[in-house]
């Protein structure tokens, strides 16, 4: 017997007030030697920061290897207090920050490996559902060449701009909802 | 085989919605979609070992009176005192054990402890309006919080949000993600919430209205309601390519 999902809804514009206590803007230490500062800003289709938007972020560790029971490649090493994900709100101008490491590489589907990236949902008011993008690493042009899911977008401005770009010390990734150089979203 | 199977980059994806159960990105009558739901098409993503595995959080995420939303402040709040149960089960029915469920909702006059919310309704120094839980082993869950009230919103003229509990899981992998509200039985604002109704099926948006449930009820103490919750099945074949 199949069941149908229970369908999606809006976070609406008050989350706050029950989902910051599970995740943090923090995956690692800031003084993890590894530490990377990932922040950019939210826009919408007027261009205009959204300020009500949180974001979660789900990745594997430096070594390439997730924090969960399907990932059993014993072979590479969990880390103690590593869970891989974040979740964060986005401030009155629109801005987010996390404090991560970068991920090694994990298996493709279908054989190789995909280039290291981390999976983002973004979630808002106006948002009936999350939409889901990926940030791929700037060091990475082979691999990220070769990434088939990155390669799958169509659009080439799109791709590229899933690429977060280096700024002071950091990673900067943006993200448009809508509109002139809307991000490229995943159908996950 | 298991070993195989992840580590050799075949993996076994969740199923899409293809009954588009899910209401579209883009539903006008809800006006801020208009200027946030993304334009493009979405881009397929073939699930791969990112998406079936996700955060894992247990006992240790959730306090003792974290579910107790009656609780967790000096005194009492006001209210209609209510007891929200359910089961948590996948799309072949089996159940979704020691997952987080958190929650949020409006006190019982219609206003969230949030400093956005301008509604000219009292605050209860009482109510946070916050709680999470853990799904046990068969999948099951249970709050203490009260009945929230109905709120006015500036969607359209004299617009007003059916009264609703925000609910947020994430089941055993990114792919499962799901964050929905539940609704109560008969409520007279249903035929104008945007909201509500940007999901397109009938059949569909009853499964987030909950059912009064009186053999839940506690005598003399709380009615009960209760909120069956299903994410999405897995694929019966593995992915290749």
């Amino acid at each position: 017997m199949t069941e149908t999902p229970t369908p999606s809804q809006t976070v609406g514009p008050f989350f706050a007030i029950g989902l910051p206590q599970v995740g943090g803007a923090e995956l690692v230490p800031p003084g993890d030697p590894d530490a990377v500062r990932l922040f950019g800003i939210v826009t919408d289709g007027d261009g205009e920061p959204v300020d009500d938007a949180y974001l979660e972020i789900w990745q594997a560790n430096r070594a390439g290897r997730y924090a969960h029971p399907e990932d059993t490649r014993e072979e590479l090493p969990l880390e103690d207090g590593f869970k891989g994900f974040g979740r964060v709100g986005t401030d009155d101008e629109g801005r987010y920050e996390f404090v991560t490491v970068k991920p090694g590489p994990v298996p493709a589907p279908g054989g190789g490996m995909q280039a290291p990236h981390i999976d983002v949902s973004v979630f808002a008011r106006g948002l009936l559902k999350r939409v889901v993008t990926r940030v791929y690493f700037p060091d990475e042009s082979e691999a990220n060449g070769a990434d088939p899911i990155l390669s799958s977008v169509p659009d080439e401005e799109a791709r590229a701009a899933l690429v977060a770009r280096e700024e002071n010390g950091g990673l900067r990734f943006d993200i448009r909802l809508q509109g002139d150089g809307e991000t490229a979203f995943f159908d996950v | 085989m298991a070993h195989q199977m992840t580590g050799g980059g075949v993996v076994i994806g969740y199923r899409r919605d293809d009954a588009k159960v899910d209401p579209p990105l883009l539903s006008p009558d809800y006006v801020a979609t208009r200027t946030r739901a993304p334009k493009r098409p979405l881009v397929p993503l073939p699930h791969t070992l990112s998406e079936v595995t996700g955060p894992v959080y247990g006992h240790e995420a959730v306090g003792e009176l974290d579910h107790d939303l009656t609780r967790q402040h000096e005194g009492e709040p006001i209210g209609e005192r209510i007891i929200l149960h359910g089961r948590v089960i996948d799309g072949d029915g089996r159940p979704v054990r020691n997952t987080l469920i958190e929650i949020w909702q409006a006190n019982a006059a219609g206003r969230y402890r949030h400093l956005v919310d301008q509604h000219p309704a009292p605050l209860d120094p009482n109510f946070g309006g916050a709680g999470r839980c853990l799904t046990d082993d068969e999948g099951r869950y249970r709050f203490i919080t009260i009945k929230p009230g109905a709120y006015p919103w500036r969607n359209h003229p004299n617009a007003w949000r059916a009264a609703h509990i925000h609910v947020s899981l994430f089941g055993p992998a990114f792919a499962t993600r799901l964050v929905t509200q539940m609704y109560f039985p008969g409520d007279p604002l249903f035929f104008q919430d945007p909201i509500f109704l940007s999901v397109r099926g009938e059949r569909d948006r009853d499964k987030m209205i909950s059912s009064f449930d009186l053999s839940e009820t506690v005598e003399e103490w709380a009615l009960a309601y209760r909120f069956d919750i299903v994410l999405r099945g897995r694929e019966s074949t593995p992915m290749v390519d």
